[in-house]
């Protein structure tokens, strides 16, 4: 009969072993909370109302970075217009009218395929295709198409997930009233999915805002000082402003001054990323609790 | 009714869209850059020197340089990364995952531009004090480009280990295998084309991957192949940046940054194709 | 009746999932190299009670266990006892085939494999022995390197079997073992429950009173997370003392 206790060297090594293993999510988290933890309290420091609201000086060096707000939110904005409709079409389409076929799997492909797409290959085709091709110039509305590329597939597919998740139930109560199949979607299915896709363009919205080298390649590296109306304007934006001012600065005081741009843009970024996170938690339980 | 038809219409129209936005980034892409590859061919690909005012236009020590600090990326971010999904999904309280999974797929999607910020204020700094030169370097790319790369590897391989049916687990735990044997010998080598697809998943992103390794390798003016760690290099993501701006719309050296383009989508989709192949492999098996 | 000692012992054993209280004051004699079978309806607590013997129930989170297990008189439940040395005395089958993704051969090697074993010789005798004593040597030994998920269900659960014999438990566990499988693999699984009781001490989880009478020698009836009866087989199935026992017997609940 075997003893039923101890084991000696093994159990030694094994620990060894799930004591590193234990290390690295530390050290994985403590990374990030380093890049936080930096940027917030140098950011911080140079967030002021006036730096929030003002427009810049010298090309960035003085005053604030009021524009790029604007523009940043201005070009996201474009993105969203162009890309929720497609991705959530697209994804409607793929979900409840489309049969599995050699056009779905074709859709489904080039999907994938947009998806693998870098971003700097989006940037070079927003360039040639937007900017020069269809004389849009170095514009909002350029960079708003292209990072709408971008995101496209993201959006695609976490709606479809989304509107796959609605129970067949709900659908079939409805077409059993004599609705119709877009009635239904548009009435029952769409609700119910709502709060899913609303994550999924959230989490777009999230990639789009700290994009920077389509911008650089759509909306080029000015660091302008004016606040842009028309969609058809060129514009600062804070991804870009931050990339110029760490790169070409060169002084303390610009490097102080990235910060506080990284902190906004990190704060934007957050801000929207925990808000989708809060909206599918909600989601989550609404739907264990039926 | 009409409405009806007319809805579906559009809504194969949306879907239809990525097809159409596929087919032209292939055909402008193509459009700029032919010229290039018509001229040069293979020595655009495979020449040493980069001299767009001389119109030579060889991209070979980007390539290799692009190559160089994302495969150092990787030999940083996996071991931490695979480490870390494996904490996550076997070893870590439900409360711990659960607060941990969503931040790290969040960060998946931290703006690259502030990951190289942060390359640039601290890695590049502590190299340069610690090793000397000007601390923008292939290093200080790998380095960054890791930091990049990490939750993405988290993220996959999490979802690889988790999905290895519970059933595994609870026969060798019963047979008398330690959590860790269980993980090496059943739950590793079942998840491992998952884990796989992710590490070259993570690789074709660190290929793709501009601002981060834009910030802080350098860029030397004449592109070369390193010799060394602390080397500046210049990859292909940065080239395209960098000269974008004042090269002459419609020149042969506008279109090689372009043609720089497609050899960096080239890559990409190589890399993208054999994880699509490893993760089929492994259901199959 | 005759008692040839018992293998093993739970006193007071009790077991909480949070709030809920799934198994009461379960006090039972498990005796050496019977079958022991252990019925009752669903959610009764007779799961739960086998996971107890082998400590798998550590795995489900917020699983709470009072009372005590003795294995040859010794509490399995002292803060010095190795999990895993336990586990390598007590084997256990589940209810759906679980072979590894692996070769027939590295199925049954494996506990041997991870317990120190590592000639080549000595490895292919123990698979041998492992898969003919599980009878299903005559039926794999040509494809000893196929991946077992190849195998048909009966098949694997016999695989499985010989994995948990390969690391030469005193004790085996089986949770309806036969619960998704086929009349015919069904009884061959029987038998070989029957055969390797001259060996091991067995106890098996069944919701099919039938199988209970055809395997067992003893069998205890749970219900509601209490042991309400134990006995001989022939006993609890003929001559029940509880009339809730005779009320399960006889098919009137669960």
């Amino acid at each position: 009969m075997m003893p039923l206790r101890g084991r000696g060297g093994a159990a030694v090594r094994e620990k060894f072993i799930e004591a590193l293993i234990f290390t690295s999510a530390p050290i994985v988290v403590l990374i990030f909370v380093a890049i936080l933890a930096y940027i917030f309290a140098n950011g911080a420091r140079v967030i002021t109302l006036e730096f929030l609201l003002s427009t810049p000086r010298l090309a960035g060096m003085e005053g604030g970075i009021f524009p790029m707000i604007v523009g940043s939110v201005y070009v996201v904005a474009v993105c969203m217009l162009f890309a929720v409709p497609l991705g959530v079409g697209a994804a409607i389409y793929l979900a409840e009218y489309a049969s599995e076929n050699i056009i779905t799997s074709t859709i489904r492909f080039f999907i994938d395929c947009l998806a693998g797409v870098p971003s700097i290959v989006i940037g070079l085709f927003g360039l040639t295709f937007l900017v020069h091709f269809l004389k849009l110039g170095y514009s909002i509305l350029a960079a708003g198409v292209a990072l709408a590329f971008m995101i496209l597939p993201w959006t695609v597919r976490v709606s479809e997930e989304a509107i796959k998740a609605v129970p067949r139930s709900y659908r079939e109560a409805s077409l059993a009233l004599g609705a119709t199949k877009w009635t239904t979607i548009r009435r029952v299915v769409l609700k119910s999915a709502m709060p899913g896709i609303v994550t999924g363009v959230l989490l777009g919205l999230g990639r789009a805002i700290g994009e920077t080298a389509v911008l650089l390649l759509t909306l080029g590296s000015a660091a302008s000082a004016f606040i842009p109306t028309s969609p058809l304007d060129s514009a600062g934006t804070l991804p870009v402003l931050l990339y110029v001012l760490a790169t070409q600065g060169n002084t303390a005081d610009a490097y102080a001054r990235a910060c506080g741009v990284a902190l906004v843009l990190l704060a934007m970024f957050l801000v929207v990323n925990i808000f989708a996170l809060y909206v599918r938690n909600r989601y989550i339980k609404r739907y264990e609790g039926l | 009714m009409e409405s009806e038809k007319l809805v579906e219409k559009l809504l194969l129209a949306a879907a239809a869209s990525a097809i159409f936005i596929v087919f032209f980034i292939i055909v402008f892409m193509l459009r700029e850059s032919l010229p290039v590859f018509l001229e040069y061919g293979a020595d655009f690909v495979f020449g040493m020197t980069w001299k767009p005012a001389e119109a030579s236009f060889g991209i070979l020590p980007m390539i290799v340089a692009t190559l160089l600090v994302s495969g150092l990326a990787l030999m940083v971010a996996t071991p931490l990364g695979v480490a870390c999904a494996i904490f996550l999904a076997e070893y870590a309280p439900p409360l711990v995952r659960n607060v941990v999974k969503p931040v790290v797929e969040m960060l998946v999607g931290i703006p690259s531009v502030i990951i190289g910020f942060f390359g640039l204020m601290i890695i590049v700094p502590f190299l340069r004090t610690h090793f000397g030169g000007y601390g923008l370097c292939l290093l200080a790319g790998g380095l960054t480009l890791a930091i990049m790369t990490l939750p993405h590897i988290v993220s996959i391989s999490e979802d690889a280990i988790r999905a290895v049916p519970r059933s595994y687990r609870e026969a060798s735990l019963a047979l008398g295998a330690t959590k860790w044997t269980t993980v090496r010998k059943v739950i590793l080598p079942s998840a491992k084309s998952g884990i796989l697809a992710a590490i070259i998943l993570g690789l074709g992103r660190a290929v793709g991957e501009t601002m981060a390794v834009l910030m802080v390798v350098g860029n030397p003016e004449t592109p070369w192949i390193p010799t060394s760690l602390l080397d500046p290099i210049r990859p292909l993501t940065s080239t395209i940046i960098l000269e974008i701006e004042y090269a002459l719309w419609g020149s042969m050296h506008e279109r090689s940054l372009f043609a720089i383009g497609v050899v960096l989508f080239a890559i990409v989709a190589i890399l993208n194709l054999i994880a699509v192949r490893v993760i089929k492999r492994g259901v199959m098996a | 009746m005759v008692k040839t000692g018992d293998k093993i012992e739970t006193r007071n054993l009790n077991v909480y999932y949070g709030n809920f209280h799934a198994l009461k004051n379960v006090s039972l004699k498990i005796p050496e190299r019977k079958v022991t079978a252990l019925i009752g309806p669903s959610g009764c607590g007779k799961t739960t009670f086998l996971r107890c013997i082998n400590r798998m129930i550590e795995l489900t989170d917020g699983a709470r266990v009072s009372g005590e297990v003795l294995l040859d008189g010794m509490n399995i439940y002292d803060k010095d006892v190795d999990v895993i040395a336990l586990r390598r005395r007590i084997g256990m089958v589940f209810q759906q085939p679980n072979p590894f993704p692996m070769s027939i051969y590295e199925n049954v090697a494996y506990g041997p494999k991870i317990h120190g074993v590592r000639d080549k010789r000595k490895l292919d005798e123990i698979v041998k022995e492992s898969l003919e004593r599980a009878a299903l040597w005559d039926e794999v030994k040509d494809k000893l390197h196929e991946n077992a998920l190849k195998l048909s269900g009966g098949q694997q659960q016999r695989l499985c079997i010989a994995r948990a014999l390969a690391v030469e438990p005193e004790v085996i566990l089986f949770d309806e073992p036969c619960a998704s499988l086929d009349p015919i693999s069904t009884a061959k699984i029987e038998a070989l429950i029957r055969e390797l009781s001259r060996d091991y001490t067995i106890v098996i989880v069944t919701h099919n009173m039938h199988q209970a009478a055809r395997v067992s020698d003893y069998t205890a009836f749970f219900m509601l997370g209490e042991l309400i009866e134990c006995g001989s087989t022939p006993q609890i199935f003929e001559k029940p003392r509880d009339k809730r026992t005779e009320a399960y017997i006889t098919g009137r609940f669960g």
